[in-house]
């Protein structure tokens, strides 16, 4: 086996600007794919969760079939499938000297519609994980259901949850790659465009999965100072999680 | 006595098939403190939850200072509130669970300045200083920055009564407040329940404790399988029991 050492290093240690372009756009389309997720996953377990038949329906069925399906198939569906049905075309944004294009449009609303789903779910089981008395006190003291919300089981589900969403961005880094088949050019298509003028494929790939490593360790490394924090901070005034299990106990 | 703060006619409550009250009725005067005892399954507490409709019934009617709890009249029929309203109506009735259910995200003095900053829209200085006017009167004036894990079970119900005084509410339902507790601890408990009746707090609890049943209770409704069987003064209850049932549940404390 050859393995082009020296071109391999030059790769990791000096991508070409493309290659960082890729670079950028990865980490751009995955939070932005995030942030859509967050956005739409909170109301959907919120509905999902509803007494309403009307809400729940139209949650349980977005869930359905966002897991449902291949994320692949819903992005080529959302981007060449509407497209071709003259349903929804995505034209380039500009603003100033940007240029958002249609394709990243797409792969991440695409990828924020996959994501949200599981968000919804991750969201319901935050909120379920919440101590139903504390609801009934809450109840009992006159607050409306959107208060009790807010004020008692939305900040102690956003907790439990914190670490279920730091495991799904590190997903999301990955699935991100998937965009490449609308000809988004993030750092896998960049391979790709690269490896097809070289032939360096091993080299390239090794590359690529390396820049991935690095991502998802650094994400890694944050999600472990986060958890830090939230046990320093449960130390210092150690009710959040603990609090229901040691008032049961006694 | 002569004002009737709660009044309970005809309730029927179902959980699917079982009947768990059978058409209950009953008056609470303003300031009478009445002790509701009865076997398990009998339906106390979830005739207490009736009360401020953390349980639906299926018909009768609950009036709390008048006002028709959890229903409104429809053509003739009784509909279930919305939502709003029924907050709105819950704020007149304090509740004590038997497990506290202190909000864990939340200091002692957060917990109790709650709801009357976001259900009355009080500022907060005006709350934080009836807190800590209640927190001194349930003997935990030092516990206000604490954290309800960091108390002990005792100390965390003492709050929690706090925190439904708080609302300024015109009655009390306390449901087996002292059965989760340690038995060194249900003492403080009870006497701070023991001053609020003394204070002419109108109380309704559900209560093992036969002790403080007998003494500062004005009047026990006994419930044997979802029906009021006897109701009067303790001193009648003890002396003249008229129902088995009654015969039987005060017999070890007599």
């Amino acid at each position: 086996m050859h393995f082009d050492w020296p071109y391999f290093w030059h790769q990791l240690l000096q991508p070409n600007s493309a290659f960082l372009q890729g670079l950028w756009l990865t980490l751009f389309i995955s939070i932005g794919g995030q942030v859509i997720g967050l956005v739409i996953g909170l109301p959907a377990a919120l509905a999902r969760r509803s007494t309403n038949k009307l809400l729940t329906w139209p949650a349980r069925a977005y869930i359905l079939l966002m897991r449902g399906t291949p994320l692949l198939v819903q992005i080529v569906f959302i981007y060449t499938g509407l497209a071709a049905a003259g349903i929804l075309r995505f034209h380039d944004i500009h603003w100033g000297g940007m240029v958002l294009a249609g394709n990243v449009q797409a792969g991440i609303l695409a990828l924020g519609l996959n994501e949200g789903a599981y968000m919804a779910e991750i969201f319901r089981a935050g909120i379920d994980a919440v101590d139903p008395g504390q609801t009934e006190a809450a109840k009992s003291l006159g607050m409306t259901p959107s208060k009790i919300l807010r004020y008692v089981v939305l900040p102690q589900a956003f907790r439990i949850i914190l670490l279920p969403i730091g495991n799904q961005f590190n997903i999301m880094l990955k699935n991100s790659t998937l965009v490449s088949v609308i000809g988004v050019s993030e750092m896998l298509l960049v391979t790709e465009t690269i490896n097809s003028a070289t032939f360096r494929t091993f080299e390239l790939y090794s590359v690529l999965a390396i820049y991935f490593l690095i991502l998802t360790s650094i994400w890694g490394l944050i999600m472990r100072l986060v958890e830090q924090r939230m046990d320093r901070s449960r130390l210092r005034s150690p009710a959040a999680s603990l609090g229901t299990t040691l008032a049961e106990t006694v | 006595m002569s004002e009737i703060l709660v009044q309970a006619e005809g309730v029927v409550k179902r959980f699917g098939s079982h009947t768990v009250l059978d058409g209950v009725s009953f008056n609470i005067y303003r300031g009478e403190t009445v002790v509701l005892i009865g076997s398990s399954g009998s339906g106390k507490t979830t005739l207490l939850r009736c009360v401020n409709h953390l349980e639906k019934i299926e018909t009768g009617r609950i009036t709390v200072n008048g006002y028709l709890i959890g229903y409104r009249q429809h053509g003739g029929r009784l509909v279930e509130d919305r939502e709003a309203n029924i907050a709105r109506q819950r704020r007149d009735v304090g509740m004590v669970f038997q497990r506290f259910n202190l909000f864990a995200n939340m200091s002692v003095l957060d917990n109790i300045i709650l709801a009357p900053m976001k259900v009355r829209g009080e500022n907060r200085q005006i709350a934080t200083a009836r807190a800590e006017a209640l927190l001194a009167r349930v003997g935990l004036a030092e516990k206000a920055n604490a954290h309800p894990s960091s108390l002990s079970g005792g100390q965390q119900q003492r709050v929690a009564i706090a925190r439904a005084l708080a609302m300024q509410p015109t009655v009390m339902l306390f449901d087996e407040p002292t059965s989760a507790l340690d038995p060194e601890m249900v003492g403080e408990v009870l006497a701070v329940m023991r001053d609020l009746a003394q204070e002419g707090m109108t109380m309704m609890i559900v209560t093992h404790e036969m002790n403080f049943a007998r003494n500062v209770a004005d009047r026990i409704i006994v419930m044997d399988q979802g029906r009021i069987v006897e109701d009067g003064p303790p001193a009648q209850l003890y002396d003249r029991p008229a129902h088995a049932k009654t015969r039987a549940l005060l017999a070890p404390a007599r």
